[in-house]
């Protein structure tokens, strides 16, 4: 499957992944009412870290035996057998964050704002590429099937 | 001091109802221009610090901000402009040189925009570059006083092989090679970017004087290797690695100066590329103190020639100053296979405002000057003519070549290309596009793998619109334009700049 890698190198720390992310998680999809009227209400479902001058932006690794979905008390949370793809069924789940507890990279966040809710990137599937890649001016995330590059292949198993 | 006699040079509008306060502006600015309030969550932005680079605004995801050119705080004055009051206040406070980046920004006359190229009409058939073959290759490199032939004997009767042994040349794929700027001026990334561009575009880029890093290793047979009045990273493997070595003497945005890389910018890895001790300042004698006489050059060009077995070009860097057609005689005398003339619109990283721009002349003068004189001595063929200082646009490379120079060398149109925006505060080390610095915070702003695509894009677009041009007035190879001033005409020029360019005005025909 495709997923998005990071190139810590060239993240610039500008957190336009984050904001496009709350703006594609929005309920008018439209950067400035998303933020003029609606912030409050939308988590980015992603992290930038920051410590001097490294940082990065990451995200739910959509994992092969992702530890959440074995966690997830209500099978709300489920790797989509086409894309691929770890997500969360928000109607299903109940907010007993045994998936954050069990997430190794800390990429689940806690929605509170309506119904509590796991709150997750979902890569956003009905879109070609996901906002927070199509979105970095500095291309440090990449969205791809498989990469070449051997310094990204360890990190590809890391994921397990 | 309380007393401040400068205001702002820029204004900078926020629209607020576009601004969501998402801070990229504050994270982006390495001048510390915006803060955010989180009391009242809103960016207050303090312009007297802005530098005019437009980082902000380019990043900016709700095109909220616009950095506008400030009106003059000064009463009009034509002869004691806002500059010179600015420049004045600022000397004042500081009691310094003051000191600026890039290309002379004063309104001298430009020449490119001043010629005309030809057309071809009726009398020759133009040519489609995209239906028939257009060659742009170029070599760089001494060529040979005769031909001689000697025809094979046996069986293949009319083979003929060349008998002149060829000197060494440098087979560039277009005539225009990245210009010298070195790692310590601009970024690793910028370097790196530069180098993949030029192999992958089979050009040629050039270290300028701060030695090759060893990442840039693999794209040595792509690079001209400088040496420099500092003699930074030069040593036998050096030379030896390089395409071609070219001796700086001088650079057109500041003839008759040195250079001086402050210690706080000579990292570890520059420190080791360099030679030099780690933080200690890399300063560039204004001469090279074995060269003081057209005799020491020469041999320092043969020492140069012997150390790299005699395998690849080595040429000479000047600016353009105001006896240049001597100069260039002298230089190609001395033994030197090209000679790059840097005019004084030439970038720097930093150099006295002063020099940038009072010093040296406008490079079309000094190519048309240069290729008269050494055709005059009957010696153009022995070396290459590299122009450089300031080639903005593909028309501007035809308008040099056809002027006299055998290719161009470009800096500052590189950069922009990899996002400068000719703020002219590379000297300050903080560029907010990470080219012209050394902190790790800013260079990672510059992905090389953007930079080179983009590097390679300019080279291509420039490329086919040569070729274009080329087709335009019949002709198909490059070769056949050098020094072909009959397709040239002058606009606006007094009959004393046409003789020294050596064209007709428009509307004269033959």
């Amino acid at each position: 499957m495709k997923r998005i890698y990071i190139q810590e190198e060239y993240c610039i720390g500008c957190r336009l992944c984050e904001i496009y992310c709350q703006v594609k998680h929005s309920k008018s999809k439209k950067i400035i009412k998303t933020f003029k009227e609606e912030k409050s209400d939308i988590i980015p479902r992603l992290i930038v870290e920051e410590i001097g001058y490294n940082s990065f932006a990451i995200q739910c690794r959509h994992c092969q035996d992702a530890p959440c979905v074995e966690a997830c008390i209500s099978g709300a949370m489920q790797k989509n057998k086409n894309t691929g793809a770890v997500v969360c069924d928000e109607n299903k789940c109940v907010g007993c964050w045994s998936c954050i507890m069990a997430c190794p990279y800390g990429v689940i966040k806690r929605d509170i704002s309506e119904k509590k809710v796991a709150s997750k990137c979902d890569l956003c599937i009905d879109e070609e590429v996901p906002v927070c890649v199509k979105n970095c001016p500095n291309e440090a995330l990449k969205f791809m099937e498989k990469d070449t590059d051997e310094r990204n292949k360890v990190k590809v198993k890391n994921e397990g | 001091m309380a007393l401040k006699l400068n205001q702002s040079e820029f204004k900078i509008e926020r629209d607020l109802s576009k601004c969501i306060s998402c801070q990229v502006c504050v994270r982006q600015c390495s001048n510390d221009v915006h803060e955010y309030d989180r009391d009242s969550d809103v960016i207050y932005s303090d312009s007297s610090k802005c530098v005019g680079c437009h980082r902000c605004e380019s990043l900016c995801p709700t095109d909220a901000l616009k950095i506008k050119e400030r009106e003059s705080q000064f009463r009009i004055n034509h002869n004691w402009t806002e500059e010179h009051l600015r420049n004045i206040y600022r000397q004042a406070d500081s009691g310094g040189v003051l000191l600026t980046g890039m290309g002379c920004n004063k309104p001298y006359t430009i020449y490119w925009d001043r010629i005309l190229f030809n057309a071809s009409q009726v009398t020759n058939p133009s040519i489609d570059p995209l239906r028939e073959p257009m060659e742009i290759k170029t070599f760089i490199g001494r060529k040979p006083d005769n031909l001689e032939f000697e025809m094979a004997s046996g069986s293949n009767n009319n083979a003929a092989k060349l008998k002149t042994k060829l000197y060494p040349q440098m087979e560039l794929s277009m005539p225009i090679i990245f210009s010298a700027m070195s790692y310590g001026s601009i970024s690793l990334n910028a370097c790196k970017s530069l180098a993949e561009a030029a192999s992958e575009s089979g050009t040629y880029c050039n270290t300028g004087e701060g030695g090759l890093h060893k990442d840039l290793y693999k794209y040595a047979g792509n690079t001209i290797v400088q040496v420099a009045s500092g003699r930074y990273g030069v040593d036998v493997d050096y030379l030896n690695k390089g395409a071609a070595v070219e001796i700086k003497i001088g650079q057109g945005a500041k003839p008759g100066i040195g250079g001086h890389l402050p210690g706080e910018k000579v990292s570890r890895d520059i420190s080791d590329t360099r030679m030099i001790p780690e933080g200690t300042d890399a300063i560039s004698p204004a001469p090279h103190h074995d060269i003081y006489s057209i005799e020491d050059l020469a041999q320092l060009i043969y020492a140069l020639k012997e150390a790299t077995d005699w395998s690849k070009p080595v040429g000479v860097k000047v600016a353009a100053v105001h006896n240049i057609a001597p100069i260039a005689s002298g230089i190609v005398r001395a033994g030197a296979d090209f000679i790059s003339i840097d005019g004084m619109r030439g970038g720097t990283g930093a150099a006295p405002q002063v020099i940038r721009d009072n010093v040296g002349i406008p490079i079309e003068l000094a190519i048309a000057s240069v290729d008269e004189r050494l055709r005059e001595e009957g010696i153009r063929h022995r070396a290459s003519v590299i122009a450089a200082g300031s080639i903005r646009s593909s028309a501007d490379v035809v308008k040099a070549i056809a002027l006299g120079a055998d290719a161009v060398y470009i800096g500052t149109a590189a950069l922009v290309a990899m996002g400068c925006h000719l703020c002219q505060k590379c000297y300050t080390g903080k560029c907010n596009w990470g080219i012209a610095t050394q902190d790790p915070y800013l260079t990672k702003r510059l992905n090389p793998e953007i930079g080179t695509r983009r590097l390679v894009n300019l080279l291509k677009g420039w490329s086919l619109e040569i070729k274009e041009m080329l087709g335009g007035v019949g002709i198909n190879a490059i070769e056949s334009l050098r020094g072909n001033r009959e397709h040239l005409r002058g606009v606006g020029l007094t009959d004393r700049e046409f003789k020294i360019l050596g064209i007709k005005h428009a509307g004269e025909a033959w």
